[in-house]
């Protein structure tokens, strides 16, 4: 049987995406309208990446699942009230900005930095686990970054699965073009797994869980350091939301072969 | 069989409003020693600091859903050094102003009298924008000083500020399903979550997850006028006598963004009354940064078998003399819920055994100021020094004790006093519009000593409401064909009694549907029971009007077969109007309807109401 693992998610905080979200420019670059006033949920990807991560060490005897994020920190204690409940998990909280607009290579630093810090954390038994894209960091780059500030070669994209043998290796299962998936197998860890949405549905708020999960949660947000993200160098030269997606108009009387035929218009349009 | 977990703690409270809010910030002062060892010790687990969890059923602590207009006395006593330049959209009031909104159309249902009046203010040029200012604000409804907040904001401000103490738990996404009452001690044990893994019904399916059991020796009751365990209560335990929950209210708003060049000032105040229905008030606050809240009451006493929010929303914000302000102006969030009207004299009992009430649902809101905030909180801070207290006295949480203590802070305290004051000052509304006013007037002039009287009165029909405007075939004719296409019959009636078509811009002046798509949209996490359920299905066969479905603000209810109205938790965001706008009342108990409005998940996003 598997060795246990050590599986690190990366994942932050984001504005809900159910919210509208109006970029604006400022004197300190982009950033998004009355963004600390927004609801804010764990990044979707980084979900997952999570929730895979807890059913893994649910079946792996011994294994062990931190999440680090950064993020402000008031804004990082809300979200993870309710993130606690879901899956059982130990805090490492960065206090740092979760903009959307922060340079992906500077925000690998602090990650694998912080990473690198976590008392009794093995290299060769890590699973570095983290969205593969983010809903904010949408550059899709920072988990590659921060699994090569660690040494960790062995890189996976798009997985949608994994499945470990009785060897300790594992099979992944990647998104490629074409609606299929390329199959690898990695001997073992140490691992970077990013993560599109796998297999398992969002698990339920689980009070129990919660109250656990708050034993070190609710610390590690006391001690979360200051994580600044120095942004040197990068510069926007525009920023615009995508193509607005909502066109209501108010029509009566309107055929239903009609009104499928609008929207399969609309839809080639796009 | 899985068994349903149980956890013990000391304190069990119910909702995450601003009654809670000001009993967890007083409390949680007191609970740890400056060196970092429990003030308090718990008695439910030893060694351990008080063990205080809060339970919310929204997915996050900023949904709450009010417009804040507050004196802000009892906030300020508790955060003396409160500054609203912390707290996004929160500012001082600078400017108040009442405003009588005249009908600029025709549609607008006013008496002979109310016309006879208006036609006498414009002959004698007093209107401008069809509406007249009133040269003062009286005392009692001045709220100068006080402070205009979102309440989703200050609730952020305060719950970040509460867990960063350490001291007390604050769980969202947690709805509560009911008080745990022991029968045979008549006493509140601690609080049951809802189950998880259900279906619509709430027949446990395959991932079936029984709520947790939270046993605790005080139970906080602060679920608001539509909370599961507050009614639970009510029913088991009974109202005081003479005390009824008759009076209601829906408040609906949008947060606006006025548009650019605005000469509004933030921290201004408008109250209006008289339009778009004679019965319902309004209210129009500035935010810093060009925003504004926006928004109607809707009453119960708008004895209108077919009223609605939405809609005369829309036509109080196109009314001139706000128009002028929004034109141009998009929305951002938009928000709504009840409001318990009865005030004073809806007050349940306030404790018992092992639990106490706070905040509007325990009838603290003043419906002659119309402010609820500043109250709700006072009464969480009253609770907080009470349970202290007992605690460091060693005395258990019995219903004397928290008598001798809660009860009695809360009776010296302003806000019975002032309670008082205004516990029959709306009581002429139900006498009309004018006698209303007038004895808003005379209550609030005379301190409660003298107020016109007035005692609900039943709904008229439909035929009978309608019966001078619509021919009763054409009539019966609408409302078969709306609920033949599945929607609500008041859009048609509105457009057949002469309101003008909305002029829909995309962008503030938006379908309801995307009202609730871009003011916050909404969420029913998958694996709980509706909440919202007909307890008996022929009374709805029965029942003509259909008044849930009108007033439901999020279009949640619609017409179903066999008359049945069918719930969509994917759209309700839990304002409860459907539970008083029910006209079914249950035979066994007349003050209960036939829509069992039960605890449930989800509800709007927006932290910005």
């Amino acid at each position: 049987m598997s060795n246990p693992f050590q599986i690190v998610v990366c994942g932050s905080i984001v504005p809900d995406p159910l919210q509208t979200l109006e970029p604006v420019m400022g004197p300190g670059g982009p950033s998004l309208k009355n963004e600390m006033m927004l609801p804010a949920v764990l990044d979707p990807w980084a979900g997952h990446a999570l929730f895979e991560a807890a059913h893994l060490a649910q079946q792996i005897a011994g294994s062990k699942v931190w999440l680090v994020s950064l993020g402000p920190k008031a804004k990082l204690q809300q979200v993870m009230m309710t993130v606690a409940q879901k899956v059982p998990f130990e805090l490492v909280a960065l206090d740092g900005p979760s903009s959307g607009f922060c340079d992906s290579f500077e925000t690998a630093a602090v990650l694998a930095a912080a990473i690198a810090g976590i008392p009794g954390i093995d290299h060769e038994r890590v699973l570095l686990f983290g969205g593969w894209e983010s809903a904010s960091r949408g550059a899709g780059s920072t988990l590659q970054m921060v699994g090569e500030r660690l040494g960790i070669v062995e890189q996976f994209q798009g997985v949608d699965r994994i499945t470990v043998r009785g060897d300790g290796s594992f099979e992944i299962l990647e998104r490629i073009e074409g609606g299929r998936h390329q199959v690898s197998v990695c001997a073992g860890p140490p691992a970077v797994l990013g993560w599109a949405t796998g297999h398992l549905p969002e698990p339920r708020n689980n009070p129990q869980v919660g109250m656990v999960n708050m034993r070190t949660v609710m610390p590690s947000l006391q001690r979360a350091k200051a994580s600044p993200v120095p942004n040197t160098g990068l510069c926007f030269g525009a920023v615009n939301l995508p193509k607005q997606q909502r066109a209501t108009r108010i029509v009566k009387d309107l055929a239903a072969e009609e009104i499928a035929r609008e929207i399969v218009a609309w839809i080639g349009e796009e | 069989m899985i068994e349903r977990p149980i956890v013990d703690v000391d304190i069990a409270c119910v909702g995450f409003g601003p009654a809670t809010a000001g009993f967890l910030t007083t409390l949680s002062r007191h609970l740890m020693n400056p060196d970092g060892t429990p003030a308090i010790e718990s008695p439910a687990n030893p060694g351990l600091p008080l063990q205080v969890a809060c339970y919310e059923r929204a997915d996050d602590i900023a949904f709450g859903v009010s417009g804040v207009v507050t004196r802000a006395r009892g906030i300020r006593a508790t955060l003396p050094d409160l500054d609203p330049g912390r707290i996004p959209m929160a500012t001082s009031i600078t400017e108040e102003r009442i405003v009588y909104l005249l009908d600029p159309g025709t549609a607008s249902r006013r008496s002979a009298t109310l016309r006879a009046a208006d036609r006498v203010v414009r002959l004698l040029g007093l209107a401008r924008d069809h509406a007249v200012e009133l040269p003062y604000v009286p005392a009692f409804l001045q709220k100068h000083g006080g402070l205009v907040l979102s309440l989703g904001q200050f609730m952020q401000h305060i719950g970040s500020e509460l867990m960063m103490s350490g001291t007390v738990q604050l769980w969202p996404g947690t709805p509560v399903e009911s008080a745990i009452v022991d029968d045979m001690e008549e006493r509140v044990c601690g609080i049951r979550l809802c189950d998880q893994g259900v279906d619509r019904a709430g027949n446990p399916q395959a991932d079936f997850m029984p709520g947790m059991d939270i046993r605790a020796a005080l139970t906080v009751v602060g679920d608001g006028p539509v909370g599961a365990v507050g009614r639970q209560l009510d029913v088991d335990f009974g109202l005081p006598d003479g005390h009824h929950q008759r009076e209601w209210a829906v408040g609906m708003k949008m947060v606006v963004d006025l548009p650019a060049g605005t000469t509004l000032q933030p921290g201004t105040v408008f109250h209006t009354f008289g339009y778009p229905e004679p019965e319902i008030f309004g209210f129009f606050y500035v935010h810093p940064d060009r925003i504004a809240t926006v928004g109607i009451f809707v009453p119960s006493w708008f004895a209108s078998p077919m009223r609605t929010s939405y809609r005369y929303l829309q036509h109080f914000m196109l009314h001139p003399y706000l128009w002028r302000h929004l034109e141009g102006g998009k929305l951002r969030s938009w928000g709504a819920k009840s409001l318990q009207e009865s005030g004073k004299r809806g007050e349940p009992l306030l404790v018992g055994n092992g639990f106490a009430r706070v905040g509007e649902g325990s009838g603290s809101t003043n419906v002659l100021t119309g402010s609820g905030v500043d109250e709700a909180w006072t009464t969480g801070t009253q609770l907080a020094d009470s349970v202290l207290e007992l605690l460091r006295q060693g005395k258990p949480f019995t219903r004397e004790n928290l008598e001798a203590t809660y009860v009695a802070r809360r009776r010296a305290s302003w806000v019975e006093q002032e309670g008082r004051i205004a516990e029959k000052s709306r009581d002429g509304f139900h006498r009309g519009v004018i006698p209303g006013l007038l004895g808003m007037a005379l209550a609030g002039l005379t301190n409660g000593k003298y107020s016109v009287g007035g005692e609900p009165r039943i709904l008229p029909s439909v035929a009978q409401y309608y019966g001078r405007r619509i021919p009763v075939g054409e009539l019966n004719r609408i409302l078969s064909d709306c609920r033949a296409k599945g929607t609500a019959c008041h859009d048609a009636l509105m457009d057949r009694c002469g309101w003008p078509a909305i002029p829909y811009d995309g962008q503030l002046l938006v379908s309801q549907q995307d009202a609730l798509l871009i003011g916050g949209k909404v969420q029913a996490p998958p694996g709980y029971a509706d909440h919202v359920r007909f307890v008996y299905t022929d009374f709805c066969e029965r029942c003509v009007s259909k008044m849930c479905i009108e007033m439901c603000s999020g279009q949640a209810l619609t017409p179903g077969p066999d008359s049945i109205p069918v719930f969509d938790r994917e759209k309700c965001v839990h304002c409860g109007a459907c539970l008083w706008n029910c006209v079914a009342p249950l035979e066994d108990d007349p003050l209960r309807s036939n829509i069992a409005f039960r605890a449930g998940a989800g509800g709007l996003h927006s932290g910005e109401n």
